[in-house]
C-alpha cells in the first residue's frame, strides 16, 4: 500500500511539472525573467498547487495520525540561519542558470537527455559533497 | 483560456499530490529530499518508486500535453554541470527546493520555508537577468 502510494504520488507529481510545462527549461526562465520578456504562467501553477495545498494542510490539522503511517513527519524546524539561506541563494543561482530544479532536471533525463544527463550527474556530486560534508562535520 | 488551462491543472494536480502524500502517508513531498534518501540512505526502494514515478509521469510531457514553448537549443554541458552542482549542494545546505519550501512548505505557512522561496526566487530572477 504506502509503495503503490508513493510510486502513484510519483506519477501524478510528473503528469503535473509535465502539464505545467515546469518540465521545459525554457519556460521556467521565462517566468524567472521578469525584467525581459516574462512568461507569468508559473504563478498559476504555484498558486493552485499552494491554494490545493493548504486544504490538504486543513485536513491534517483536523486528523490524529495518516492513514496509513503511524504518525506525522512534517518538518518542525523553525529557525531561520545562514544554511538556510546561503543555500537557497546557491540553489536560486543554479536554477536560473539552467531552468532545471530537481524535478524537472530528473524529468530531462527523457525529455532531453543531452542536458539532463550532465544536470543531474552534477546535482548527485552536489548532494554528495554535502553529504560528505556533513558526515565529516559530525565526526 | 487554453494558455491558463495547463498550468492550472498541473498546479492542482501538484497540490493534490502533495495532498495525498501527505494524508496518507504523513510525510512532505520534496524532491531534492526524496532523491537524497535514494542516493545515500538506507531503505531505497520507496525513495525509487517515487523518482521513477516522476520521471515517467514527466514524459508525458508533449506527448499527453501541450508544448506551448520550444526546448532551449542544447546548452553548454559546463553550464548544466555548474548548475547541477548548485542545485544539488545548495538544496541540500538550505534543506529544500521547489516542491519542499516553495509548494509544501508555503502551503503550511512555514517561516523558514517563505524565507528560502523568497531567497532563490530572487537569486534566480538575478540570475537570469544577468545572462540575459
Amino acid at each position: 500500500m504506502f509503495a503503490a502510494i508513493t510510486f502513484i504520488s510519483g506519477l501524478l507529481f510528473g503528469l503535473g511539472l509535465a502539464f505545467s510545462e515546469m518540465t521545459n527549461p525554457a519556460v521556467v526562465i521565462g517566468f524567472l525573467n521578469i525584467f525581459g520578456d516574462w512568461n507569468p504562467s508559473l504563478i498559476i501553477v504555484m498558486a493552485s498547487a499552494i491554494a490545493v495545498g493548504m486544504l490538504g494542510y486543513a485536513i491534517k490539522n483536523k486528523k490524529v495520525k495518516p492513514w496509513i503511517a503511524k504518525e506525522w513527519q512534517v518538518p518542525s524546524l523553525k529557525h531561520i540561519d545562514a544554511k538556510l539561506l546561503i543555500g537557497s541563494s546557491l540553489f536560486g543561482i543554479g536554477w536560473g542558470l539552467s531552468g532545471y530544479c530537481p524535478g524537472p532536471g530528473l524529468t530531462a533525463l527523457v525529455n532531453n537527455p543531452s542536458e539532463g544527463m550532465y544536470f543531474i550527474a552534477a546535482l548527485v556530486i552536489g548532494s554528495g559533497i554535502h553529504f560528505i560534508q556533513m558526515r565529516v562535520t559530525q565526526k | 483560456m487554453e494558455s491558463l488551462f495547463n498550468p492550472l491543472i498541473g498546479g492542482l494536480l501538484i497540490g493534490l499530490t502533495a495532498t495525498i502524500y501527505l494524508l496518507s502517508t504523513g510525510k512532505v513531498i520534496g524532491i531534492s529530499g526524496i532523491l537524497s534518501q535514494l542516493l545515500f540512505n538506507k531503505g531505497r526502494l520507496l525513495p525509487f518508486l517515487f523518482i521513477a514515478g516522476l520521471i515517467i509521469g514527466g514524459s508525458a510531457y508533449g506527448t499527453l500535453t501541450e508544448q506551448t514553448v520550444a526546448f532551449p537549443e542544447t546548452r553548454s554541458p559546463w553550464l548544466l554541470i555548474l548548475s547541477g552542482l548548485l542545485v544539488g549542494y545548495g538544496t541540500r545546505l538550505g534543506g529544500g527546493c521547489t516542491s519542499g519550501h516553495g509548494v509544501c512548505g508555503i502551503s503550511r505557512l512555514s517561516p523558514r520555508s517563505i524565507v528560502a522561496t523568497l531567497t532563490f526566487m530572487a537569486a534566480a530572477i538575478i540570475t537570469v537577468s544577468i545572462l540575459n
